[in-house]
């Protein structure tokens, strides 16, 4: 049943021109506009920056196993862990599958030869290198105090770190997400091959629109916000100061405004990717597609309303707080939905238990406990408690890292044979994602606990309180499990890529135009434009034959010139 | 060496409410979360390619289901909102007749002030089955004042009063935790509670603390002392002068001020009145009155508003301005 066996009319594939040999000059990756280029440019450049973020949290982790720390002063602490949130937060979660694969896949998805505009596309990714090397420079020259979330009045009258010049880098990187996001919108509703109608697109592609509507709406809003404290900080005008004569919880409201949408901006691509995953090693139609391309709207539009609930103990009205809470406790549910439509996907499927599958199973686990933690926090009463401790912390990395980066891997080993004509060792694959699965919960369960004992998120000293000691080395233990996991994939994809064997066009058997297509795809994408005569995952036609046949029923189809 | 301990001692009356209500929520999560994850395993085995089972009919599109799997957990969601609201509307509510007592965060240390003068630092104490309300604010920026065992915090807030209150349920010292951000030594602002019995606590009370000597003025007093030295009775007298409103009976009252709304003078009020005057001018007057910012510290702000809060029920005093009484309170700021 492997379908990796070379077939022999794709031999020559290595020699055939496609989008990563077309030319080999630096030059020619960092002026192209080849969405795929890019995307591959993303790709490397995020994956730095995640390993920064990644070594930020093990010194936090290591100076948290001893009550009285272990290395770090005071200082260089707040520092660790502010690096740490503003490279995930920025220049990881936000970016990372609208930017690597939204860029790469989209496209091909909807039957386009590249984004609307490629320019601006191109432009995007200096933009988030520029936000970045900013941030980057930030962290070195003595780094950034304020937490990730740089409330005011610490961050603009207090903070002793180069505040303004990572606010710089975040608003900059803002920029290229609402880059990203308009280029998505217009190619969604402008570049769709014929046929590609609303809802024969893939549920991937309604995810990714839906955050780009958050990206573009809820960017600018930060962007101000940020650029407001870089203000107050410099040039002394009150605006969230009380001793400048401002508002000092104002900040929060403005910065949630965007920071809780940002959240699905993080976890909706995430949702796409699993779609994509389950229809396809399910070799069925997702259950309930238009339930599922409305939620995610249904989440997007919600979302923007709720930002009160990281609020409730600010001193905001009572009423206010009620409101907030209960509209957190309706936003819930179409994610609720998505897992049961997921479900019952997988319910009488022909399931093919492959890496990517493995890690769709493994973010359904750790998103339902992540989705149905948030509760707590959405609920009045167990908030007032739980609020900005540990509870939190474990909270959103179910979700962030549970969710997000899951998808992150999931999407990466789902497209990599795409991406670079090679498939990789599933064996190998499959392990790194058990060991992020076990150094996932092994990390992060634990931090439930912590918070519940009342250990606030942001401490390093807890010497006054030893019962948490235990907890926190459970979880630095899972730590280092997790990071193997992580670094395991570096090895076998880089290795695929000289010694893997060649993917063919459509190694997972799935139906998505960028299927049809070469892999690694030529510089437009398609020989021909394909015209979309079916639904999105219509697995319905090759329910009844055995997995290989539907193979050859697909690639000739492909060959026949991509009409399907 | 190590213990597992899974939840913290519950020493307040809501600490008891809060573990109900999460053990709910737990009891929830695990009703959906485990079914889920062990269905989608057994789906993914039971389904394998490969494996002879019925796949017969496999649907696609099943509106009915897809509603109960819609308005399910929308009902039990509306429940736990209920219950949870109800919880923290009372939480928000502090009893008519709780024990006041004031506290001031600062970077990175906790200033309690007790109405009768006395003044501790980091430490509160409080006795065990009587209703405490705390009037917060911060000198810098935010802080939180967090209480893991009584299961309850609130943002402390530069320029605004915040309350909190609640109700101990059993002697013993507790954890005071600084649970918001506030910079270089946030893991070391950290105090404890000071849960006594009524007697022992009036007794430490009327001692004047352990902590800090005592100061044998009370708040009002401090407050007063304040009112002679800055002269507010210059303007303010018994009755409304032309030179400023007066203070008696103010307390409670709405005002009317010169934009035309009306402002209920309250704690923050009779604050901002104090620090910032020209921010609302009393209708028929023009900002004559200083702004005392630079001057108050936010322990006088408190002293002079207890002081303040006294002028509705005692007599007018002579609109006499005796000569500087006393210095402002040196205060262990
Ligand atoms: C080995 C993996 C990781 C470990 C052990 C880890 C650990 C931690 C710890 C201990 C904190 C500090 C909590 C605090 O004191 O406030 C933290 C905060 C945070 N982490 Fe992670 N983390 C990991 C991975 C990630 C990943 C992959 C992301 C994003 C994709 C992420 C995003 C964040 C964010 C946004 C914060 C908040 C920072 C702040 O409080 O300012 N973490 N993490
Ligand atoms: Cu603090």
């Amino acid at each position: 049943m492997s379908a990796t066996a070379a077939r022999p009319e794709e031999l020559d594939d290595a020699t055939r021109p496609n989008y990563l040999n077309v030319s080999h000059t630096i030059k020619s990756w960092l002026l192209t506009q080849d969405h795929k280029r890019i995307a591959v440019l993303y790709l490397v450049s995020i994956s730095f920056f995640f390993l920064l973020g990644g070594l930020a949290a093990s010194m936090i982790r290591l100076e948290l196993t001893s009550p009285r720390g272990v290395m770090l002063e005071s200082e260089t602490y707040n520092k660790m862990f502010s690096a740490h949130g503003i490279i995930m937060v920025f220049l990881f979660l936000v970016p990372s599958i609208p930017a690597t694969f939204g860029n790469f896949a989209l496209p091909m998805m909807i039957g386009a030869k590249d984004l609307a505009f490629p320019r601006l596309n191109l432009l995007s990714w200096y933009l988030y290198m520029i936000g970045g090397g900013l941030i980057l420079a930030a962290l070195l020259m003595g780094g950034v105090d304020t937490g990730w979330t740089f409330y005011t009045p610490y961050s603009s009258m207090y903070s002793s770190g180069h505040v303004v010049l990572a606010i710089v880098g975040v608003f900059i990187a803002g920029f290229s997400s609402i880059f990203t996001g308009l280029n998505f919108i217009a190619t969604v509703h402008k570049m769709r091959a014929p046929g590609m109608t609303w809802f024969r697109m893939p549920l991937f592609v309604w995810a990714m629109y839906a955050t780009s509507v958050i990206i573009v709406l809820g960017t600018p809003v930060v962007a101000i916000t940020l650029a407001l404290v870089a203000v107050e900080a410099t040039m002394g005008v009150g605006i969230f100061s009380p001793a400048l004569g401002g508002d000092p919880v104002l900040f929060q409201h403005m910065f949630w405004f965007y920071s809780h949408p940002a959240v699905y901006i993080m976890i909706l691509p995430s949702m796409g990717v699993m779609s994509e995953l389950i229809a396809c090693f399910s070799r069925k139609r997702i259950f309930g597609y238009h339930f599922v391309a409305f939620s995610s709207l249904a989440i997007a539009g919600l979302g923007f309303i709720v930002w009160g609930h990281h609020m409730f103990t600010s001193g905001q009205s009572t009423f206010q707080s009620l409101v907030f809470s209960l509209i957190s406790f309706v936003v819930a549910v179409p994610s609720a939905v998505k897992t049961f439509n997921w479900m019952a996907t997988i319910y009488k499927g022909n399931v093919d238990l492959r890496s990517p599958m493995i890690f769709a199973l493994g973010f359904l686990g750790l998103f339902v406990v992540g989705g149905l933690t948030g509760l707590y926090l959405a609920s009045l009463a167990t908030d007032v408690h739980l609020q900005a401790t540990y509870f939190v912390v474990a909270h959103f990395h179910y979700i962030m890292v549970g969710g997000a980066m899951m998808g992150f891997l999931g999407a990466l080993h789902y497209w990599w044979p795409k991406m670079t004509g090679k498939m990789y060792s599933d064996n190998w694959a499959k392990i790194g994602a058990a060991l992020v699965f076990v150094g996932f919960n092994l990390t992060f369960f634990p931090q439930f606990i912590l918070g519940y004992l009342g250990m606030p998120r942001r401490y390093h000293y807890y010497d006054f309180a030893p019962q948490w000691q235990a907890y926190n080395i459970m979880s630095s233990a899972g730590a280092s499990v997790l990071a193997l996991g992580y670094i395991l994939p570096a090895f076998y994809l880089l290795h695929s890529l000289k010694y893997g064997k060649p993917a063919g066009r459509n190694p997972w058997g799935a139906v998505g135009l960028e299927w049809q297509t070469e892999s690694p795809p030529d510089t437009h994408n398609f020989h021909e434009i394909p015209i979309v005569t079916h639904e999105a995952y219509d697995y319905a036609a090759v329910d009844e034959i055995e997995h290989a046949q539907a193979q050859e029923v697909m690639k000739k189809e492909a060959h026949m010139g991509s009409d399907e | 060496m190590f213990n597992f301990p899974l939840r913290p001692e519950a020493a307040s009356t809501f600490a008891g409410q809060h573990d109900l209500l999460f053990g709910i929520l737990t009891v929830l999560t695990i009703v959906f979360s485990v079914p889920v994850m062990i269905l989608a395993i057994i789906f993914a085995v039971r389904f394998r390619a490969g494996n002879k089972v019925d796949r017969s009919r496999p649907s696609h599109e099943n509106l009915k289901l897809e509603l109960t799997w819609t308005i399910i957990p929308l009902l039990l969601a509306l429940a736990v909102f209920g219950y949870s609201a109800k919880l923290f509307v009372d939480l928000r509510k502090p009893p008519k007749d709780a024990m006041e007592i004031f506290v001031i965060g600062k970077q990175w240390m906790w200033h309690i002030q007790h109405p009768n003068g006395v003044r501790e630092n980091n430490e509160l104490h409080v006795p065990v089955g009587v209703p405490v309300k705390l009037t917060m604010i911060s000198q810098d920026v935010i802080h939180a004042f967090y209480i893991p065992e009584f299961r309850t915090q609130y943002m402390v807030v530069p320029d605004k009063y915040t309350q909190l209150w609640f109700q101990a349920t059993k002697e013993g010292e507790y954890m005071i935790l600084c649970n918001q951000y506030c910079g270089t030594q946030h893991s070391e602002m950290v105090g404890k509670v000071i849960v006594q019995r009524p007697d022992e606590f009036q007794k430490w009370l009327a001692d004047g603390g352990r902590s800090m000597r005592p100061k044998d003025r009370t708040m009002v007093e401090s407050g007063e002392d304040l009112y002679k030295l800055y002269n507010c009775a210059n303007c303010h007298g018994d009755v409304d002068t032309p030179r400023g409103p007066s203070l008696y009976g103010l307390f409670g009252k709405r005002q009317q001020m010169t934009d035309g709304t009306t402002v209920l003078a309250d704690d923050e009020y009779l604050r901002e009145s104090l620090l910032k005057a020209e921010k609302k001018l009393v209708a028929g007057y023009i900002a004559t009155m200083p702004n005392y910012e630079q001057e108050l510290s936010e322990e006088q702000a408190l002293q002079l508003i207890a002081y303040m809060k006294t002028l509705g029920v005692q007599k007018p005093a002579a609109p006499a301005a005796p000569a500087a009484a006393t210095t402002p309170q040196e205060g262990n700021r």
